[in-house]
């Protein structure tokens, strides 16, 4: 029978499909069920230095095609989410999410996640709804090269960068990560969007703008990592709109060592990443792809 | 999918409680909430208070500001509606069921209550705190519990449902209220080897099951819940004792 297990760099998976940032994730508990129902790890919801409540709601919307959301990075601080790693961390895989305004910030946060038993870093340069975070930093090749560099030096597990579609210089800004020691990138975080209510002649949502995630994107995500994957020579971990095998197959044969799911919990519960492994595995044995290895980037062969 | 409705009736209900009647396209159970917002107010998550064919309900008590703006508004003004979202009573015919509200929780409860014509207690601080007791008693057996005695059975909810128990054989407890009655209502429960239902509350974000905010114990409210049965509960060592603020950090009762 053909394997899932899969490697991103340094870090072993036994199952290559990953809980994206920001669902599920807030809690030990909900880590852990989360790993339960089959996910090879679960990155965090971004944490930063300091409690923060988000953005007010309305901060979320269904769409044709996906979701759109404004969460603003909600999240309990650094020094409160430890009694939350203290739960899930003995259970499975947990890479620890992080934002933050500076390289310093950043690697001051890296070093608690690795102190907390992180197995990994995922660096939040692409969050498009939080003022001073995320794709504002994660858009200029120079700081990210400098964060890359000052959180590769303070931790000694892997270090990521999620990257944000939102840019004409993709390539490049996954290049300023390699080049300042980020073991790999994961890709794409959701699109830049917006919703407005005819009737009140207002955007939906309190922020006025969100991200798009779901299906919709998921072509965008895959012609992001088949990119990524001809530009730069670290891993790469494909997200976007998956919610079936064929899904993850695609981001897989495009390039990644892994993938991340997010938005089809909504719709199909933790149980997707149970029925994904089911389904990849019964793919890969009939058309003979011995392991996640073996079948990743052969679309560009 | 978000619906912009008309508000084609405000009902008022006590001093402090307000029924906004509208149309909705969605179907609805009994149980199941809303998001809903209104011009000038955050989305918050509403019970629905009627379920039944097209015409859907929620019952607004005003607390907050957003609450508070809801109380403004007159029939025809527009809300902005989400959902229905949340997994809802499990109703079964031919099963006996004690009906438990608390507060303006009697909204959450009215739908399943009219569905069966259940025993129906409802419990309040006074006799002002009733709400929608003319509209149970059309199909409903009600007891009123008030805690200063001015209706009914003087003492709370729990108090008299563990009467009624008694007197009467029962299958299921569903149960909506404010959390300190939900945790001696699920004790008494446990205690007497009683099934029940009760419908949580938490800080809520999106509502559909993704983002994880509203979990107690892994177990998403707004998904998996806002009903839950007491053998749930049972593996839920946060529930009575653990909620979290909107930045998700814990705070003990």
């Amino acid at each position: 029978m053909s394997s899932l297990s899969t490697k991103v760099g340094r870090l072993s998976l036994e199952r290559p499909g990953m809980v994206a940032s920001g669902i599920m994730d807030e809690t030990g508990p909900s880590m852990i069920r989360m790993l339960e129902a089959g996910a090879g790890a679960v990155v965090t919801k971004s944490v930063g230095s300091e409690p923060r409540p988000g953005h007010a709601n309305p901060c979320f919307t269904e769409v044709e095609g996906g979701l759109v959301n404004a969460m603003g990075l909600p999240n309990p601080g650094i020094a409160e989410f430890k009694a939350e790693m203290d739960v899930a961390v003995p259970k499975g895989k947990i890479v620890g999410s992080i934002y933050g305004a500076s390289a310093e910030e950043f690697a001051m946060l890296a070093g608690k996640m690795e102190d907390y038993g992180a197995c990994a870093i995922e660096m939040n340069l692409s969050c498009p709804h939080a003022k001073g975070y995320g794709m504002e930093l994660g858009t200029d090749p120079v700081i990210v090269k400098e964060i890359s560099s000052a959180v590769s030096s303070a931790v000694s597990i892997p270090v990521w960068a999620k990257l944000t579609p939102n840019t004409h210089i993709l390539t490049q800004i996954a290049k300023a990560a390699e080049d300042g020691g980020c073991d790999a990138v994961v890709a794409i975080n959701t699109l830049k969007a917006m919703v407005i209510t005819p009737e009140l002649g207002k955007p939906f949502l309190s922020n006025k703008f969100g991200g798009l995630s779901g299906p919709a994107v998921r072509p965008v995500g895959v012609r992001a990592v088949y990119d990524l994957y001809d530009s730069i020579s670290i891993p790469i971990v494909g997200v976007g709109g998956i919610s079936t095998w064929r899904d993850a197959a695609q981001y897989i044969m495009a390039g990644a060592s892994a993938y991340q799911i997010g938005s089809a919990v909504a719709d199909q519960g933790p149980e997707v990443f149970g029925r994904i492994n089911g389904d990849l595995v019964k793919f890969m044995d009939e058309y003979g792809y011995s392991s996640v290895e073996d079948m990743r980037g052969v679309a560009h062969e | 999918m978000s619906e912009v409705v008309r508000i084609a009736s405000v009902t008022r209900e006590n001093y402090d409680t307000m029924t906004f009647s509208f149309p909705l396209k969605a179907d609805a159970k009994p149980g199941q909430f809303v998001m809903v917002r209104c011009e000038g107010s955050e989305e918050i998550p509403m019970s629905l208070s009627s379920t039944a064919g097209g015409m859907k309900s929620i019952t607004v008590k005003a607390i907050g500001p957003s609450t508070k703006r809801f109380h403004e508004l007159k029939a025809g003004d527009i809300l902005e509606v989400r959902g229905p979202y949340g997994n809802g009573y499990t109703l079964e015919s031919g099963k006996r069921y004690l009906i438990v509200a608390g507060g303006v929780g009697t909204a959450s409860v009215m739908p399943a209550a009219e569905m069966f014509g259940s025993d129906l207690i409802i419990g309040a601080r006074t006799d002002k705190d009733v709400i929608l007791l003319d509209r149970a008693k059309q199909s409903c057996e009600v007891s009123i519990s008030t805690d200063d005695g001015s209706m009914g059975f003087h003492g709370n909810a729990v108090q008299l449902m563990r009467q009624k128990l008694e007197k009467k054989k029962y299958d299921c407890v569903i149960a909506c209220g404010p959390p300190i009655m939900l945790k001696f209502l699920y004790l008494a429960c446990k205690e007497l080897g009683m099934e029940c239902q009760l419908s949580l509350e938490r800080h809520m974000k999106c509502g559909a099951g993704v983002c994880g905010c509203c979990v107690i114990d892994g177990l998403r409210v707004c998904k998996d819940g806002p009903v839950f049965t007491g053998e749930q509960i049972a593996f839920m060592p946060e529930f009575g004792t653990v909620r979290r603020d909107e930045c998700g950090v814990v705070i003990r009762k």
